[in-house]
């Protein structure tokens, strides 16, 4: 392919040249949008990082101030810690989870597709829905523990700080496992039968199948669902923020609470834009090295599969 | 299973064929055994929560502090209903619409107009292929990370607390992402076809509409699936970028039900219901389109 692409378009040069003018235009409504409210406030938050301001009055310059009190302070090191837990639980409860249901859901089945239906009723729902029925469902006064009079359920569920983020990996795997599922089930029916079939004459079973064939062909899909996992709990905002509000005390105060506390309760935006910044590199950090660990180009590889 | 399959040798092409699908059935029994436990316990952990908020949208507040939270309420009530819906729950329903079709409708349109340029002049334009680099560098930047610039620019544009200040940055965020979708699905449109417009005298904007946007439209359905529902749910933006009862979308309206109304769980219940039944609807009209359009860029 590569080879060929040259000669076509170095003959006609004048002609594409042409026509990339003519159609370059049609990228700068796209371009200028993304830009204004994209690219322009990455750059202004690395900009307000450097400065003192409290959300109305005048921006002032402060130099590394921000810097150095928001690293430090108290306040980051935990909620790095809590982001890191909320990350690394729910992606170790969501993969085997979504893993097995999506491999599940993969088999064309009618009672299957009918499960699924039923499944992927969380993904409809918003993350304020989520919380809102969840804190109802969990109320120690008047939830589901004390309506159905079983001890062990009527807990203050969300009062206590390690019940309270067991509570939101919980939650988190409920809004999004349904997500990934269908992204392995979409996976699991793009490897060739063949290889089952192939597989099953030579003897093997179910299981050694799950672990021979299944789980070496999903590997770039587990790459891209883990990223999507792990970049995603970087942004939790809405669920957490309804759930808990980041409490009780600072029990699940992730990275994103914490800016949102420090620039819009607080009105300290510049060091607000100092744990955006933070929060930005975590995010870029992690997605590279995912990439890596997956070996690199993955999307070349998934292409050349299917 | 190994010794099951040699009994027949003899009749070769048969009996391979014959013992490869007895087995397939044995195992899967198997597998249905574990799988199908596990995913009936699921299917309770995904339906108790949504079963449970729709039986107790019916019931009355006493009834809902007597009664057995799970048993349907024994006189179901629309009160709750009512009073979610005199309680500005239109206007919110209304901003929403406006916020999710003014995002979704102009997001898509101008991400297919730079989908296209990308993929027709890509080969001759060192521009068009860095633009394609930026947006799929923006996929990578989380909008809670530049919230507060995002404010800064709405406010210095006037914008506070009006219902642009969300449409705005819900189309810049939509962007990346529909690129590259609908790039994906136009460079698959064969070249020949744009060749033979070409030479029809076609222009580029007319080829645009005339050929690809046919040949995209599930892509674009798609796309107008995962941007709509990502808006329609949407938090923050609404959350810092508006201020007055007037200018809230549904998810913030539900939010300040539930700081209004908290003890009234059944109404509160009523809103979330109310507030999902649209994309339920969708749901049941078009499951797969909607499935597709969620894992957009992600299951292809």
């Amino acid at each position: 392919m590569t080879a060929l692409a040259p000669p076509p378009v170095a003959v006609p040069s004048s002609k594409t040249g042409g026509r990339s003018r003519s159609v370059s235009w049609m990228v700068w409504p796209a371009l200028l949008m993304f830009t204004a409210f994209g690219v322009v406030p990455l750059l202004g938050v690395l900009i307000l990082s450097f400065t003192q301001w409290d959300g109305i009055g005048a921006i002032n310059p402060a130099g590394l101030d921000n810097w150095q009190s928001v690293l430090t302070g108290p306040g980051l090191l935990h909620s790095i810690w809590v982001t890191f837990l909320v990350m690394a639980l729910s992606w170790a409860f969501q993969t085997p989870m979504s893993l097995l249901l999506g491999v599940f859901l993969a088999a064309r089945k009618r009672y299957r597709g009918f499960l699924a239906v039923l499944y992927f009723i969380p993904l409809l729902l918003s993350s304020a829905a989520i919380a809102i029925t969840f804190s109802a469902l969990l109320n120690p006064n008047f939830g589901l523990g004390t309506g159905l009079g079983f001890e062990w359920l009527n807990q203050d569920w969300l009062g206590q700080g390690n019940l309270a983020l067991g509570v939101l990996v919980f939650v988190v795997s409920w809004q999004f496992i349904p997500f990934h599922s269908l992204i392995y089930q979409g996976a699991v029916r793009q490897i060739p039968t063949a290889m089952y079939e192939a597989a099953e004459i030579d003897g093997a079973g179910r299981v050694r199948k799950f672990f021979s064939i299944t789980l070496p062909q999903l590997k770039y899909t587990i790459i891209t669902s883990s990223t999507l996992m792990v970049v995603g709990s970087l942004t939790f905002f809405d669920l957490i923020f309804v759930l808990t509000a980041g409490g009780p005390g600072d029990a699940t105060n992730v990275l994103a609470l914490e800016m949102y506390k420090t620039g819009f309760m607080a009105n300290l935006m510049g060091p607000a834009s100092v744990i955006a910044v933070i929060l930005v590199l975590f995010g870029l950090g992690l997605a590279l090295l995912l990439r890596k660990l997956g070996g690199g180009g993955a999307s070349d590889s998934q292409l050349e599969g299917a | 299973m190994a010794i099951s399959t040699r009994p027949a040798p003899p009749r070769h092409g048969v009996s391979v064929t014959s013992s490869g699908g007895g087995g397939r059935r044995r195992s899967s029994l198997r597998l249905n055994w574990f799988g199908g436990s596990f995913s009936w316990l699921w299917l309770i952990v995904v339906m108790l929560p949504i079963y449970w908020i729709v039986i107790t949208s019916f019931k009355t507040r006493a009834n809902y502090y007597a009664q057995n939270p799970l048993v349907p309420p024994s006189a179901p009530t629309l009160d709750n209903y009512r009073l979610v819906i005199e309680a500005e729950f239109t206007r919110y329903f209304v901003n929403s619409v406006i916020v999710t079709a003014g995002a979704v409708l102009p997001a898509t349109l101008i991400s297919f107009m730079a989908a296209y340029g990308i993929v027709r002049g890509s080969a001759g334009s060192r521009f068009l292929r860095s633009v394609n680099g930026l947006f799929l560098m923006g996929l990578a930047i989380p909008l809670q990370a530049v919230i507060i610039p995002i404010y800064l620019i709405i406010i210095r544009l006037q914008m506070y607390d009006t219902l642009l200040a969300i449409i705005l940055p819900s189309i810049a965020f939509a962007i990346p992402l529909s690129v590259l979708v609908l790039a994906n699905f136009i460079r698959d449109v064969p070249k020949e076809l744009f060749e033979s417009m070409r030479l029809d005298g076609a222009t580029e904007w007319g080829t645009l509409w005339r050929l690809a946007f046919p040949l995209v439209r599930p892509a674009l359905v798609t796309v107008v699936i995962y941007q709509g529902l990502g808006v329609w749910n949407g938090f923050i933006l609404p959350l810092i970028l508006t201020q007055s009862p007037d200018q809230r979308t549904l998810p913030l309206g539900l939010w300040s039900f539930q700081g209004q109304y908290g003890v009234n769980v059944p109404a509160v219940l009523a809103s979330v219901v109310l507030t999902t039944l649209p994309i339920l609807i969708l749901y049941a009209i078009g499951r797969r389109q909607l499935l597709s359009g969620l894992t957009a860029g992600f299951g292809k």
